[in-house]
């Protein structure tokens, strides 16, 4: 995903004077068709996630639209204050690259995950999250919100396989209903909402219908139609690659209790942060209780129906 | 969104500003005085430590308007009162305005708030001042302008690690438009600088990081804007002036006295400190 969101970026680069590209060193594989196409636009900052995002707050009082790219847990994290006292409170369109949220980083243990990303930006009033789930949503939701008058951060995976039924739709602050569902609401965010879905196809082969639905954005989150969407199932199940508390989960808990719903939530996420335990991507997501297989032990004893 | 003062009036406090007979520093120094003893406000120290370098910087040294302005980064930002009294000695804030400082309902507070027409970036927490400023001086140059950018650090700010990123940053991309000024005054909030974090010698680290450091009076603006007139903005090499200043300039009982980070004046202090301004 991160070279198709880079691919796309260079195509608006092409277009799009403002457009400059800056990177806390990392990216290898990943930038060099901005950086060859537009050297000076492009700007590797060393590691130095802070002034990044100093350098991009006055590129982009100037009227210039910089994205400051790196891992997502540095990108999220290390420059945070200067997030808030930059883009944040002076409303500029600074945008955050934070590349393999979640497990994305498997083996490379704990200092890599960015579990905690969502939550803590979506704390910072007017800073849109935005979370694509596959390669064409992440182009999608680049060309439509690089414009954005506010900060964004994108949070970009490293791989994924296509989410079936999405075709790249986004729009910002929307929830799509990937498939409909009496029993339960599977409810995702980013590329894990593929186990979602194999989650409900194995659900419907045991007589439960589950329905899938994907969060993309927060600030603004689809507050409107989660409630909808909430008010009509008694169990609601959230999946994501974070901590349980703080991202998806909180956001719906929220909607749950300012609606004053009867539906239940479970939270399928991360509980605490990894420690000594290393793995792939998948290993880990099951470790934790966000592979398709987990999802459905979590939804069935939620329902009182033995394994 | 860009606020405007509120319309209604302050109550003003007694009202001591100097005449055109006083420098811009001294008419800022009064000023100073005369508005943190109304709100009843502290940091009247480090606004007094800067009153020269902000009336250099304010007396027709900034060039341009609009987008192609010349920014200017009050990164200590604590010493906001001094950059509001410059605004309003030069005319781009009234009276209601000033007399707002640190009232309800005021965006005038202890750290300035861009939301204020003339205030480039809010400010107050250390070491973000100077990477916002390569960030200007960056866009000027992608923009094709010739454009400076200011950037007025305290010493004790330098501690922040990441003022040394930034400094690198503008070393490596060659930003000669970049000037920083650090109000080397040797204190700090606790203590002396050479107590706490000893950050000499000062002009031979800018040196090691690629700067062209010049060590200036920080009291004497003509020596400050002469030294930022030697400054070729094509250069490629980003300036600092090492602004050697005293804490609490102009009042004897404040110098280099940490208290006067934090103290209010008391009427008694306040005529003394008037005076001591107007007669040094």
């Amino acid at each position: 995903m991160r070279n198709a969101f880079v691919e796309a970026l260079t195509e608006l680069a092409e277009r799009d004077p403002r457009v400059v590209l800056l990177t806390g060193d990392l990216g290898f594989t990943v930038l060099e068709p901005f950086a060859e196409r537009f050297p000076d636009r492009f700007y590797n900052v060393g590691v130095a996630e802070q002034n990044m995002i100093g350098v991009a707050t006055g590129l982009a009082e100037a009227g210039l639209i910089p994205f400051a790219y790196s891992i997502a847990t540095f990108a999220s994290m290390r420059g945070y204050e200067f997030i808030r006292n930059g883009p944040v409170l002076h409303e500029l369109p600074v945008r955050i690259v934070g590349v393999g949220g979640g497990l994305d980083y498997g083996h490379n243990g704990a200092t890599h995950y960015a579990l905690e990303d969502i939550g803590v930006l979506r704390l910072q009033p007017d800073l849109a999250v935005i979370v694509p789930a596959d390669r064409d949503h992440a182009r999608n939701a680049l060309a439509q919100t690089y414009e954005h008058p506010g900060p964004v951060y994108y949070r970009v995976a490293k791989g994924g396989a296509p989410i079936v039924g999405l075709d790249g739709r986004f729009e910002l602050g929307r929830l799509e209903v990937l498939r409909a569902g009496r029993d339960v609401a599977l409810i995702a965010v980013g590329p894990i909402v593929g186990e979602a879905i194999s989650a409900a196809e194995q659900l419907a082969s045991n007589g439960i219908d589950a329905g899938v639905s994907l969060v993309s954005s927060f600030n603004p989150a689809p507050e409107d139609e989660l409630a909808e969407l909430l008010s009509g199932v008694d169990l609601a199940v959230t999946v994501e690659s974070h901590y349980a508390t703080g991202g998806l989960g909180t956001v719906v808990a929220e909607v749950i209790a300012g609606g004053g719903l009867a539906t239940r939530l479970l939270r399928c996420g991360i509980r605490g942060l990894p420690r000594g335990l290393t793995g792939s991507q998948a290993f880990l997501e099951d470790q934790h209780g966000i592979s398709a297989a987990r999802i459905v032990e979590t939804a069935k004893a939620a329902m009182g129906i033995a394994r | 969104m860009r606020a405007t003062p509120d319309a209604r009036a302050y109550p003003a406090g007694p009202m001591v500003g100097g005449g055109s007979q006083d420098s811009l520093g001294t008419r800022i120094r009064l000023r100073v005085l005369e508005q943190s003893h109304r709100a009843g406000v502290g940091h009247i120290g480090s606004a007094l430590s800067i009153a020269d370098i902000v009336a250099a910087l304010f007396d027709g040294v900034r060039r341009g308007d609009g987008g192609d302005r010349e920014r200017f980064v009050l990164s200590k930002g604590h010493a906001a009162l001094a950059l509001y009294a410059a605004l309003y000695e030069t005319g781009r804030i009234g009276a209601d305005a000033l007399n707002s400082y640190c009232a309800d309902g005021s965006p005038f507070g202890a750290h300035p708030e861009q939301t204020v027409d003339g205030i480039d970036f809010s400010t107050g927490s250390l070491g973000h001042g100077l990477s916002i400023g390569a960030g200007a001086a960056l866009a000027a140059r992608l923009q094709g302008s010739d454009r400076r950018t200011f950037v007025l650090l305290s010493d004790a700010e330098l501690n922040e690690g990441s003022v040394w990123e930034a400094a690198m940053f503008a070393a490596q991309h060659r930003l000669g438009s970049l000037i920083a000024i650090v109000d080397v005054n040797g204190q700090q909030a606790l203590g002396y600088t050479k107590h706490v974090l000893d950050l000499e010698p000062l002009d031979a680290r800018w040196r090691a990081f690629g700067w062209t450091a010049e060590v200036v009076d920080g009291h004497d603006a003509d020596a400050l804007q002469e030294a930022i007139a030697r400054v070729d903005p094509a250069a490629d090499r980003p300036t600092v002036l090492l602004a050697r200043t005293t804490f609490g300039s102009g009042v004897s009982f404040m110098e280099n006295q940490i208290s006067w980070h934090y103290w209010p004046l008391s009427d008694e202090q306040f005529d003394q400190a008037v005076a001591e301004v107007r007669s040094p």
